[in-house]
C-alpha cells in the first residue's frame, strides 16, 4: 500500500501516537490525520492509578511529545462509523475524513456496572479526568469501596492508602487479588494490602448499590452491607468498536479481528493495533488480545509498517506480552502468556526483600512468569520465551 | 548522538534493557537502569528510539538536536 497518500488514525492514545510516528519513520509523508475522542493530545496513562491520584505527579507531565509527527490532530470528536465503500470516516460531529489507509487504535473504555448504580459517587477510572475526579471525591474520612481486584483495582487501593484515605475496601468474586496472576502472587497481594490497612473482601460480590442520588452502601452477595460513600468500579473494559458496526469488518469478542500482520481481517488498507485489537498468536488456539501499555506501542509500530508494505512484505508480528503493577513500592511484572499456563511453579520466595518469581509452563512448556521485585529475573523470561520457537497452538 | 537518561525517573521496568541492550543494563542492586553509553556511534540510533519508546516512565529521550526526522 505504499501509494497511499491520506492516512487516517482513528484513536490518539499510546498506539496512535505510535502508528503516526512509525508510520513517518518509514517514509511515509502524505497527509495523516489523528481522530481522539478526549480533548487532549496523548498523554501517558500509567500514573493515573498511581502518581496523579497521589498528587505526585502533575498530569501535564504525563503527556507525549507528540510534536514529533506532522499530522493534523482531530481532538474532541470522534469516529461514529466507518464507510469502507467510499473509504470515509464519518465523525460524531458530521464531518467526513476520507482515507486511503487506515489505523484502528480506539481504546476501549471502562466496563460499567452491569446494574444500576446512583448517580453520584460512582467512579470508573480510565482518563485524566476520572483521575482528577476520583482525587477530588476523596479525603481521609471517605469511605471507599474499590468493585475488582485486579491491577486497577489494587493500585487505586494502595494509591488511597498512600493518600491516607483510612477506609479502603478492596473487592473481589475471585479468592485472591490480582485473579489473573494465580493464587502464588495472589497471596502476596493480598498480604500487602492487609499489611498497609486494605480491608479484603474476595469470594463475593455486589448484589446492589444503596443510595438514591448518591452511593451509601454496597450489599454485598453474602447478605453483609459495606458503607461507601465512593465506589470506584474497577471491573476491566469494553471495546470501542461500536463505530464498527455495518462496516464489515470482523470482530472477536467485540474487538478488531486482525490477521498475523496487525491488518483488520479482509481488509487490505485497514490495520489495528493496542488494546481495540485481537490476533492469532503462535502458542493459542484463539485469537487473543493484550490490554497493556507495551503492546500498545509494540503492536502500533507493526501495524503501521505492515499497512505501508506491499503483502508479500508484511510481517508477523509475534510479542511476548509484558505488564507491570506497582503498589507500595513493589513491582510486580509479568512476561509471556502467563495466564494460558497449566501449571505455576514457585522458583524464588524471599519475604524478607519481597522477591517473587513464579513461573507457568503447559506441559513442560514455558508459557510466561510473573515476578515480584526482580525485574532482572523478569528480563530473563522475557528473552528466553523470545528465544524459543513457539510450536504451532 | 546523545542519550538524556534521567536516573531519577527510572523505575527498573528493564524493557530498555531489552530492546537496547548495548545502550542499556540493570544497575547492580537492580532498582534502576544504567546507561552504558551516553552518547554512542550511529549505528545505535534504532535501539536508543526503542528504548526511549518503550519505556513507561519516560526516562530516556535522544537529545533535541538527534531526533529522528518524524
Amino acid at each position: 500500500m505504499t501509494q497511499a497518500r491520506r492516512i487516517v488514525i482513528a484513536g490518539a492514545g499510546l498506539a496512535g501516537l505510535r502508528a503516526g510516528e512509525a508510520l513517518r519513520d518509514g517514509g511515509f509523508d502524505g497527509e495523516l490525520t489523528v481522530i481522539g475522542d478526549e480533548p487532549h493530545p496523548p498523554y501517558n496513562r500509567p500514573p493515573l492509578s498511581k502518581q496523579v491520584l497521589t498528587g505526585t505527579m502533575d498530569p501535564d507531565r504525563c503527556r507525549f511529545p507528540a510534536d514529533r509527527i506532522q499530522a493534523t490532530w482531530l481532538l474532541g470528536t470522534r469516529a461514529a462509523a466507518l464507510d469502507r465503500a467510499r473509504r470515509t470516516i464519518l465523525l460524531h460531529d458530521g464531518r467526513q475524513v476520507p482515507y486511503d489507509g487506515l489505523v484502528i487504535a480506539t481504546g476501549r473504555r471502562a466496563r460499567p456496572w452491569p446494574g444500576r448504580v446512583p448517580p453520584l459517587g460512582v467512579h470508573t477510572l480510565r482518563t485524566v479526568a476520572d483521575s482528577l475526579a476520583l482525587r477530588r471525591a476523596v479525603d481521609p474520612a471517605t469511605r471507599v469501596a474499590v468493585l475488582g481486584a485486579g491491577f486497577l483495582g489494587c493500585e487505586v487501593a494502595a494509591s488511597l492508602r498512600t493518600l491516607g484515605v483510612a477506609t479502603v475496601t478492596l473487592i473481589d468474586i475471585a479468592p485472591h487479588p490480582m485473579p489473573g496472576l494465580g493464587p502464588e502472587i495472589g497471596a502476596r497481594v493480598a498480604a500487602m494490602h492487609a499489611e498497609h490497612g486494605v480491608r479484603l473482601r474476595l469470594g463475593t460480590t455486589v448484589a446492589r448499590f444503596e443510595g438514591r442520588r448518591r452511593v451509601t452502601a454496597l450489599h454485598m452477595a453474602d447478605g453483609t452491607r459495606i458503607p461507601a460513600d465512593v465506589v470506584l468500579i474497577a471491573l476491566g473494559s469494553v471495546p470501542n468498536t461500536e463505530w464498527l458496526a455495518g462496516s464489515g469488518l470482523a470482530l472477536h469478542r467485540g474487538s478488531v479481528l486482525c490477521d498475523t500482520h496487525c491488518m483488520a481481517v479482509g481488509a487490505d488498507r485497514i490495520a489495528a493495533a493496542g488494546d481495540v485489537a485481537a490476533w492469532p498468536h503462535p502458542r493459542l488456539s484463539e485469537p487473543f488480545q493484550v490490554e497493556h501499555w507495551t503492546n500498545a506501542g509494540d503492536m502500533a509500530k507493526a501495524a503501521a509498517a505492515n499497512l505501508l508494505a506491499a503483502p508479500a512484505h508484511r510481517t508477523p508480528y509475534t510479542p511476548v506480552p509484558t505488564f507491570w503493577s506497582d503498589q507500595y513500592g513493589a513491582k510486580i511484572q509479568s512476561a509471556g502468556l502467563f495466564g494460558h499456563a497449566t501449571r505455576r511453579t514457585v522458583v524464588e520466595d524471599d519475604p524478607g526483600s519481597g522477591r517473587l518469581v513464579v513461573e507457568g509452563d503447559r506441559d513442560g512448556e514455558l508459557m510466561g512468569a510473573v515476578t515480584v521485585n526482580r525485574p532482572r529475573a523478569l528480563i530473563g523470561y522475557q528473552r528466553a520465551l523470545a528465544a524459543s520457537p513457539a510450536p504451532a497452538a | 548522538m546523545r542519550i538524556e537518561f534521567d536516573a531519577a525517573l527510572c523505575d527498573a521496568h528493564g524493557q530498555c534493557v531489552i530492546v537496547a541492550p548495548e545502550l542499556f543494563d540493570l544497575g547492580d542492586d537492580d532498582d534502576a537502569a544504567t546507561l552504558l553509553d551516553p552518547q554512542p556511534g550511529e549505528r545505535l540510533r534504532g535501539q536508543a528510539q526503542a528504548a526511549a519508546d518503550a519505556c513507561p516512565a519516560a526516562a530516556i529521550a535522544l537529545a533535541a538536536a538527534d531526533k529522528l526526522p518524524r
